[in-house]
């Protein structure tokens, strides 16, 4: 059986913007939750922010989430909490005071273009706003990393530009931005860092890259 | 803040699961019941014990004229017998703690007594009463010792150990206690595989906060907690039933049937009541806990 990810060696500085890109099944999905520690490798190291995620006890694993922001392509808000509600669900599960929760929600709200949509439910509003709120909820721990996996596959052109934007303000605050995608428009309008998957193995490592070299 | 997350998220997932909460908090109720009924069986059998086994004697009957056991074969035991037996029994001090002689006289007023209520009480007549050595032992187990000493011995129709009259009753008892106590077990243990699916209907319909809320790196145990208080919750409810059915069973079986009815003895009281409470809570809670602990281990991982 061929693994997931094969002989990967890959350096991401502190504040770069990452894009994965590769054919489904090429292992993007595999290295990102390698990065979340969903899963241990067989072999090697994973190192985040400093530490060495192989040899993390599993208990540290919580400290760990709250230094990374996730972001996915199916939104995975809740349906009966409101915007602010949902954002405020990530810090009221870690246990943070009401009163610090009620002061931070608006900034980062703000932040994400979302004022005036607080009261609103997901189902209320766009697919491009609910993708919004879920950044907002990955951003409000003000994470090192943020990782967002195909934030725009379900989104039209339009709105996935809008949400790039946002990915890059984030990253120009200062957090690294690792972003698996298979949208040949945005890697290439945006023009950063690209590193190729095939087959478990990285196959094309290049800064200021394009999707694909002639290929597509 | 924090409580009253962790109380909101409790009383939605209670809500949510309402028909696998009661039958989680029936089955808690009714095996914890049993539980605490088998405590009591035991209270009562200790109290019975301490109450009686002060009183219990061992009885030597003698032969008198109408004895036909093979050892009355010569009659009427003889004065210089009796001389004998008394000398016999206060060698044996100090396990011999009291010798009382009960004459014919005594005995028949002692047996209208306890007959009173009967037509024995009318017929019974003074020769048909045998006179009996009324023995009282230090060590009550050491019956034994007696019985070797004088049964058999002519002039002595019969040696009789009212602590093994007792101790048969006492087995039933303890037999009735130790059903209770296995379908208690029983019940305990269906108790908690229902508990046990329980958290998994209730990790699965929350599925989505879960994984939620561990990509944003809530700890194991704030994931857990609600789940866990869920079970402890329903574990309560079925406690306080449990302790109501004892409290119930208290004032209407025991003390307004059974300690108006057999008033020869002593009935466990509200303190024996008390002290079982709080093994119930223990069994119930812990019971919960663990069993909803052990589930979310595997249904629940990080």
């Amino acid at each position: 059986m061929r693994p997931a990810l094969d002989d990967v060696s890959v350096d991401i500085e502190k504040g770069e913007f990452v894009f994965l890109v590769g054919a489904s099944g090429s292992g993007k999905s595999t290295f990102l939750r390698l990065v979340l520690r969903e899963e241990k490798p067989t072999s090697g190291n994973v190192w985040v922010g400093g530490k060495d995620l192989t040899r993390l006890s599993s208990w540290k694993v919580p400290t760990l989430r709250r230094q990374i922001g996730c972001v996915f392509q199916d939104f995975r808000l809740l349906p009966n909490r409101t915007v602010a509600g949902n954002v405020a669900f990530a810090l009221e599960v870690i246990g943070t005071a009401e009163k610090e929760i009620e002061s931070i929600i608006p900034n980062v709200l703000e932040l994400v273009g979302l004022e005036g949509k607080e009261d609103r439910y997901p189902n209320e509003i766009s697919g491009g706003e609910q993708q919004r709120v879920a950044i907002a909820r990955a951003f409000v721990n003000k994470p090192a990393v943020l990782i967002a996996d195909e934030p725009t596959g379900n989104l039209d052109p339009e709105t996935s530009i809008g949400i790039m934007k946002l990915l890059d303000r984030i990253n120009k605050i200062g957090t690294t931005v690792v972003m698996a995608t298979h949208d040949v428009a945005i890697v290439d309008q945006m023009r950063k860092r690209v590193i190729e998957i095939d087959g478990g193995k990285v196959v094309r490592d290049q800064s200021r890259g394009v999707y694909g070299m002639g290929a597509s | 803040m924090r409580f009253r997350y962790l109380l909101r998220e409790v009383m939605t997932g209670l809500r949510r699961n309402i028909t696998l909460t009661l039958a989680v908090m029936i089955t808690v109720a009714v095996s914890l019941s049993l539980f605490g009924s088998s405590l009591l069986v035991r209270a009562q059998v200790q109290e019975m014990k301490d109450f009686w086994y002060d009183k219990v004697e061992v009885s030597i009957f003698l032969c008198g004229d109408i004895s036909d056991s093979p050892t009355c074969a010569g009659g009427a035991i003889s004065e210089e017998e009796k001389t004998q037996i008394n000398a016999d029994l206060e060698a044996l001090k100090p396990l011999v703690e009291t010798i009382y002689f009960e004459t014919q006289t005594e005995a028949l007023s002692r047996f209208k007594e306890q007959f009173k209520n009967s037509p024995l009480a009318e017929t019974a007549t003074i020769d048909q009463m045998p006179e009996s050595f009324r023995v009282k032992l230090s060590d009550p187990t050491q019956y034994a010792v007696i019985a070797a000493a004088f049964a058999g011995r002519p002039g002595i129709e019969d040696v009789v150990d009212q602590r093994q009259a007792l101790d048969r009753l006492f087995r039933a008892l303890a037999g009735l206690q130790t059903l209770a106590l296995v379908i208690a077990g029983v019940m305990l243990l269906v108790t908690a595989l229902l508990i046990s699916n329980t958290m998994r209907v209730a990790a699965f319909s929350r599925r989505r906060e879960t994984s939620i809320m561990r990509l944003v790196g809530a700890s194991n145990f704030s994931i857990q907690l609600p789940f866990i208080m869920e079970a402890a919750v329903a574990a309560l409810f079925g406690t306080t039933f449990a302790t109501g059915a004892l409290v119930f069973g208290k004032i209407y079986l025991i003390d307004q049937n059974l300690a108006t009815t057999f008033t020869f003895t002593t009935f466990i009281g509200w303190d024996a009541v008390i002290s079982v409470i709080p093994w119930m809570l223990l069994a119930g809670l812990g019971l919960a806990v663990v069993a909803a602990g052990l589930t979310l281990q595997r249904y629940l991982k990080v």
